[in-house]
């Protein structure tokens, strides 16, 4: 039964074009992938099906019967849940509060907070979802908030999910959790739409794929009719040979040392060596204190015992600041958090750290900086109309290339980059890595935090596992494999 | 690509006037006093209330600066009361001190004041409405004392010049104000200070990775806006010929006002130096217009806030929120 049908969806942000006649279609029991690169318009046309925009042109059917989706609210009663990728939940309300906001259940004119927080264990039981309902759910991981979020939209009893990334915040465990939800979910009728950039959980998960391109439609096709290569083609509108393009870099002596970090509560006596040339992976788990370690490393929080060598000399970092003077960069998990300043321009983001640079007496001097910031938008190719425009408005993908330009610029010896390529499209992650292999050929060496296990296998010389803050491994490249990395991973949980 | 398409944006009406229709509103509000008064476009009129108007542009720079980080002074009118009367203190003839000692005097309690504000917020993590709220108790509290709650008359002749004299035709507040407005500017947009200032205001987290010392830049904001104030107090007591305990009080609320109605965003990161200059003079003209058209004070609040409440109305038009 044809839950969902959208047909001719035309959409323009004032006179700007982004959707050019979209069709889709969901069956019941179904799961329907929607992929396209970054600015493909997956994410607008979602926002249409959810109530948050208007369309200009087009129709929508939902079980047959013609809908105007008016507003959020509108469309939530007409059985649409959306998890969107960007989580915003309330961050000092408990994870019941912010499940049933808007709908808690009454005793009179009073919130039934008794009832609230059964319903809530119920249901969170229900999903396996280990999580307390009390807790205020800005206390915590990323990865349970996208769980929360994701029992959220089943609460609704919607019909129609529309999954938005759920995935980019968490790890195998977890994905496995959901994908048993998204199939009990499959069995019990609902239809299920799907957006992600990682192919081997579409292929696992959906039963149609739909691609579209620059607001265009391309096609639809079953699961089991294509393959890799095929989608990235179709996405793409061009081959792209050799997903991780891993070059053959001369790996020489060590350059960058970490010994005996300690920080109570997040990870213990983690060492750990990195040369020159060399790309250097962290995996394990969330939760592991990979990305608190870097934080330590950097800076930005006091480990309680731990020494830095660069080059054999011993480094004093207490802000990042001494940090980035001795030649570390950090590109952060949370690019919109900790990366960019969205109100800013992507000109002013990417000269930000570098101001003693671009200034000579005191004041900025604009031609130098304008020069660099659009080498740097050239060399990366970083989308924009003008390096004016602001930070926020870019896609993902782009996003994420500004905050590395940021970092690249200053010629770091050692560049941190903490989940690099969350949330981006395939064309925009082999950017990436093809600029990462040609910053290690320089004699640099590059830390990288990723829980995305091909990635972390495809890009890496070595991988270090940390397992609950504590060193689970070191493999060497010949060592790789998911059932090593995954058993380091798990060995001090 | 999708980009190519865009260059060829429309002129988009509601935008434009989102971001320059304060500029309007001010040419507007012009027009409409002169068809009332003619009298109100006379140089005479223009100057005088420039001159008046500049207390407020003190104000309203300093301003400018803490709202870009989020913050807020609600202390400026009690710091102008007490560097004026400090001043007022040094400035007496009787004193045998030059002006310029007693303008120094008037600077640096301003700095001291704005830096206690700055160190405050910054380093003992209080919020900045509060931290300012206090001070604004204990500056009119200390400026009471100071004075014994007497006025403070018998001001040097050189001193009184700052205020009441002029160079040429042009009132010599109006030309420390313009020398005021090109640091500034030269400040927020031309030197690393005022990226750092943007960046802390906009994403504090994400300037302190980037290696920005926010801290530090939070605490300058309010020694700027300390620094003013005292200027301001310079000017006013200058203006007014004698110290007077009282002096600057509720000025907090038209700095405000000014910075708001430029559409700096009070919740930081976003806001433009020429609005406030914008909003200062919006505000410089509502008072002198309606001065001259004999309208009651009483009125004149009520249009104030009504002004202030349109002008960020407008600013919400602003999609690039």
């Amino acid at each position: 039964m044809k839950l969902l049908e959208m047909q001719g969806i035309e959409k323009s942000f004032h006179s700007v074009q982004v959707l050019y006649g979209i069709d889709f279609t969901l069956k019941s029991g179904n799961v329907h992938a929607l992929m396209g690169e970054n600015g493909a318009g997956k994410s607008t046309l979602m926002k249409i099906l959810a109530g948050v925009h208007r369309y200009d042109k087009g129709v929508i059917r939902i079980e047959g019967k013609e809908v105007e989706l008016t507003t959020p609210k509108h469309a939530q009663e007409m059985g649409i849940a959306m998890i969107h990728q960007e989580l915003s939940p309330i961050p000092e309300m408990t994870v019941a509060e912010n499940i049933y906001l808007g709908r808690e259940p009454r005793k009179g004119p009073f919130v039934d907070y008794k009832k609230m927080y059964e319903m809530t264990e119920e249901l969170l039981r229900s999903l396996k979802v280990a999580v307390d309902p009390r807790a205020k759910i800005g206390s915590l991981k990323v990865a349970d908030q996208q769980l929360v979020e994701i029992a959220k939209a089943i609460s609704l009893n919607a019909k129609i999910i529309v999954m938005d990334e759920p995935t980019s915040a968490i790890t195998d465990k977890e994905v496995e959790q959901l994908f048993l939800i998204i199939k009990d979910l499959k069995t019990k009728g609902k239809g299920i739409i799907y957006i992600s950039h990682k192919m081997d959980e579409i292929f696992r998960i959906s039963d149609d794929i739909t691609v579209m391109r620059d607001g265009h439609y391309v096609n639809t096709w079953r699961a089991e009719d294509i393959d890799n290569n095929i989608l990235i083609q179709n996405m793409v509108g061009r081959e792209l040979d050799d997903y991780f393009p891993k070059q053959k870099v001369q790996i020489k002596d060590t350059l960058f040392e970490i010994r005996g970090f300690t920080q109570q509560g997040k990870f213990e006596d983690i060492s750990f060596q990195v040369r020159k040339g060399e790309i250097f992976g962290i995996a394990g788990l969330v939760g592991a204190g990979r990305t608190e370690l870097m934080h330590a490393i950097f800076g930005l929080d006091k480990p309680d015992t731990g020494e830095i060598y660069l080059e054999g000399k011993k480094l004093t970092i207490r802000k990042p600041q001494d940090a980035i003077r001795q030649g570390i960069a950090y590109v952060t998990e949370d690019r919109k958090q900790e990366g960019l300043v969205l109100q800013m321009s992507v000109a002013h983001n990417i000269t930000l750290p570098s101001m003693d640079v671009f200034k000579r007496t005191g004041l900025i001097t604009s031609a130098k900086e304008s020069a660099v910031v659009k080498k740097e938008i050239q060399d990366l190719r970083i989308k924009v109309h003008t390096p004016r425009q602001q930070a926020g408005n870019l896609s993902g993908g782009n996003q994420q290339k500004v905050v590395l330009a940021k970092w690249l610029i200053k010629h770091p010896k050692v560049l941190i980059l903490d989940e690099p390529t969350r949330g981006i499209d395939v064309g925009a992650k082999t950017e990436i890595y093809k600029l990462m292999c040609e910053y290690v050929a320089t004699g640099n060496t590059i830390i990288m935090i990723s829980s995305e296990m091909p990635e972390v296998m495809g890009m890496s010389d070595r991988i270090m596992v940390l397992s609950s803050g504590r060193l689970g491994g070191i493999l060497n490249r010949a060592e790789f494999g998911q059932e090593s990395i995954m058993k380091m991973a798990v060995s001090h949980v | 690509m999708v980009k190519e398409r865009s260059e060829k944006k429309a002129f988009n009406v509601k935008l434009f006037i989102a971001q320059y229709g304060v500029i309007i509103g001010l040419v507007l509000i012009f027009i409409f006093f002169t068809i009332m008064k003619t009298k109100f476009i006379s140089v005479g009129n223009v100057l005088n209330m420039l001159r008046q108007t500049s207390i407020n542009g003190f104000l309203a720079i300093g301003m400018t600066f803490v709202v870009l980080t989020g913050g807020i002074d609600l202390s400026v009118g009690s710091i102008v009361g007490a560097a004026g009367m400090f001043t007022a203190l040094v400035a007496r003839a009787e004193s045998g001190q030059p002006w310029y000692v007693a303008v120094l005097v008037g600077l640096a309690v301003g700095l001291v004041l704005g830096t206690l504000n700055g160190v405050i917020v910054a380093y003992l993590r209080v919020p900045a409405f509060v931290a300012t709220l206090g001070m604004l108790s204990i500056a009119r509290g200390i400026t009471f004392m100071a004075s014994d709650a007497k006025p403070v008359p018998g001001l040097s002749q050189g001193f009184l010049q700052i205020g009441g004299g002029s160079v040429g035709i042009i009132p010599i507040p109006i030309l420390i104000l313009a020398g005021v407005l090109v640091l500034s500017f030269v400040l927020l947009y031309k030197c690393p200070y005022g990226r750092y200032v943007f960046a802390t205001g906009g994403n504090a987290v994400s300037a302190r990775v980037s290696g920005i010392n926010i801290k530090w830049i939070t605490c300058s904001v309010y020694m700027i806006s300390g620094v003013l104030a005292g200027l301001a107090g310079i000017v006013l007591t200058s203006r007014v010929t004698s110290g007077l305990a009282q002096s600057g009080d509720g000025y907090e609320v038209d700095a405000i006002a000014a910075a708001v109605i430029g559409g700096n965003s009070l919740s930081g990161g976003r806001g433009r130096l020429w609005g406030t200059i914008i909003g200062f003079l919006i505000m410089g003209v509502m008072n002198n217009g309606l001065d001259m058209m004999a309208v009651s004070s009483y009125w004149q609040l009520v249009i104030k806030g009504l002004i202030i409440i349109g002008a960020v109305m407008l600013d919400s038009l602003n999609e690039n929120k």
